[in-house]
């Protein structure tokens, strides 16, 4: 009945005769919430990054709601246009692990910047909306400061805020509170939560395997440059069925109390 | 005992101020051009192209590393040889110094671009924008904030530079104080004089430079 809102197939990046990962098959239906799990150099961050091409995948196709985006290229990593690369990320909001937030734009022109310069909003228009979406993330009073003046979990909502106002289908977060003091970690989960509460399309690379288990629909893990196990939470977290998952939770729960 | 006397130089001061006119209006002329040429050749150089990339690293370098004085008699004698054109002493200047001062503007430019951290070309990619609009809404802003002190640094020395035009008459300062020394027979006060006079001029660019870069440092209130 629904459509796939993003389907990779054969999906695969190398850099030179490294392979990342190879054929994966991946459906994302409208309302999914994905977290990638997988040790580090599994390749997570890697295929988030290729989802919207910040990483140029090598192999297989990309479609975003039936359209195919790229084309492959027998010499290295698939082809794309400039022009196809915009429409795509426009579609496929990213927020990153560093924040990445413009420092010389005040916290609303942070958000307000896409819909000026990739959309024409006019200014007026745009800063309306930056308010709006920074009061969802509970940061409208923080409209005029610069950047520099937020803490680390303020940063990371601001840039939440930023991704959500380009109106994207699917938004991928990469590892976004790994860079984060532990104490800031919640406000930040709070906010993806409440996200999730709304609907939105999701995939999410974290190392908070408890913050995934109650976020995801599906969980995905990577290992052996693949998708080596996914399922439902319970299935993959609680009931772990291959060696190489069960060894990366019990890893995880070594220091649990 | 040597008598210095300023009179017969302060009596021809009119003659000095042509040639300090002369000298503005080529360091604007030289300074305008050198700062396009150099954003040019610094785009050219960072390009993926390699039939752009090669040739602008070659006139950047070659400019770079040879003497602006020789590089001024290409101009002005080699030029209208090969291209059968007229030259005047102006316009050799001008094209000189802006060529030369914009292989240095270049690289100048350029690793004020590289500087930027790669975080801000993937956050402004991944809201859309095109290569140009991440250059020119976000990476070029905060770049040119971290280049300002050089390029001040490099625009105080192509003031200074632009004295080599005397030697293909060219009337700016020098050239006029060296006429003046030979009328007056005063060739000390004379040179005094002039050095007097880039050291006021220069010492008031420094000062306008210096307060702006604090305006930068405030506006915005982030430390590159």
């Amino acid at each position: 009945m629904n459509a796939p809102v993003l389907r990779l197939s054969g999906f695969g990046k190398h850099f030179g005769s490294l392979r990342v990962f190879s054929d994966i098959d991946l459906d994302v239906m409208p309302g999914d919430r994905i977290a990638i799990l997988g040790a580090s150099g599994s390749g997570k961050s890697t295929l988030l990054r290729c989802i919207n091409v910040l990483e140029t995948p090598s192999e297989g196709s990309l479609e975003l709601d039936g359209d195919v985006v790229g084309q492959p290229s027998r010499s290295g990593d698939m082809r794309f246009s400039e022009r196809e690369l915009c429409a795509l990320r426009q579609r496929v909001g990213m927020v990153f692990q560093q924040f990445n937030l413009f420092p010389h734009m005040t916290v609303a022109g942070n958000v307000a910047e896409g819909l000026k310069t990739v959309r024409g909003v006019p200014a007026q228009k745009a800063q309306e909306r930056a308010v709006t979406e920074l009061q969802r993330v509970g940061l409208a009073d923080k409209a005029d400061t610069f950047p520099s003046r937020l803490s680390g979990g303020q940063k990371q909502r601001v840039a939440i805020a930023r991704a959500l106002a380009m109106d994207p289908e699917i938004l991928l977060f990469d590892e976004p509170t790994s860079a984060l003091d532990p104490a800031l970690v919640g406000e930040v989960l709070g906010v993806i939560e409440q996200l999730a509460t709304e609907g939105r399309t999701m995939l999410l690379v974290t190392h908070e395997i408890g913050f995934a288990y109650h976020f995801a629909t599906r969980i995905l893990f990577l290992a052996e440059g693949g998708i080596y196990e996914s399922g439902t939470p319970d299935d993959v977290l609680k009931n772990p069925k291959r060696p190489l998952t069960q060894q990366f939770l019990a890893e995880h729960r070594r220091f649990q109390f | 005992m040597y008598e210095w006397d300023f009179s017969p130089v302060l009596a021809e001061g009119g003659f000095l101020l042509v040639g300090f006119r002369n000298t503005l209006i080529l360091t604007a002329t030289a300074l305008s051009g050198g700062l396009v040429v150099g954003l040019l050749l610094a785009f050219a150089r960072l390009s993926h192209r390699r039939w752009l990339n090669v040739p602008a690293g070659v006139v950047i370098e070659v400019f770079r590393t040879t003497p602006p004085l020789v590089q001024l008699f290409w101009f002005y004698f080699g030029l209208p040889i090969v291209l059968s054109v007229e030259m005047t002493p102006f316009l050799a200047a001008s094209l000189t110094f802006m060529i030369q001062s914009g292989a240095f503007f270049a690289e100048i430019f350029r690793a004020g671009i590289v500087s930027i951290e790669r975080g801000q070309w993937e956050a402004a990619r991944a809201i859309g924008m095109t290569y140009n609009q991440c250059m020119g809404r976000v990476i070029l802003p905060q770049a040119v904030k971290r280049m300002f002190p050089s390029m001040m640094e490099r625009s105080i020395e192509l003031m200074k530079t632009t004295t080599l035009v005397a030697t293909v008459s060219y009337a700016d300062l020098l050239f006029q104080a060296n006429e003046l020394a030979q009328k007056t027979f005063r060739p000390l006060e004379v040179f005094t004089v002039v050095a007097l006079i880039y050291f006021v001029s220069i010492s008031f660019i420094s000062f306008v430079a210096s307060r702006m870069e604090r305006r930068f440092a405030r506006s915005g209130e982030f430390t590159p």
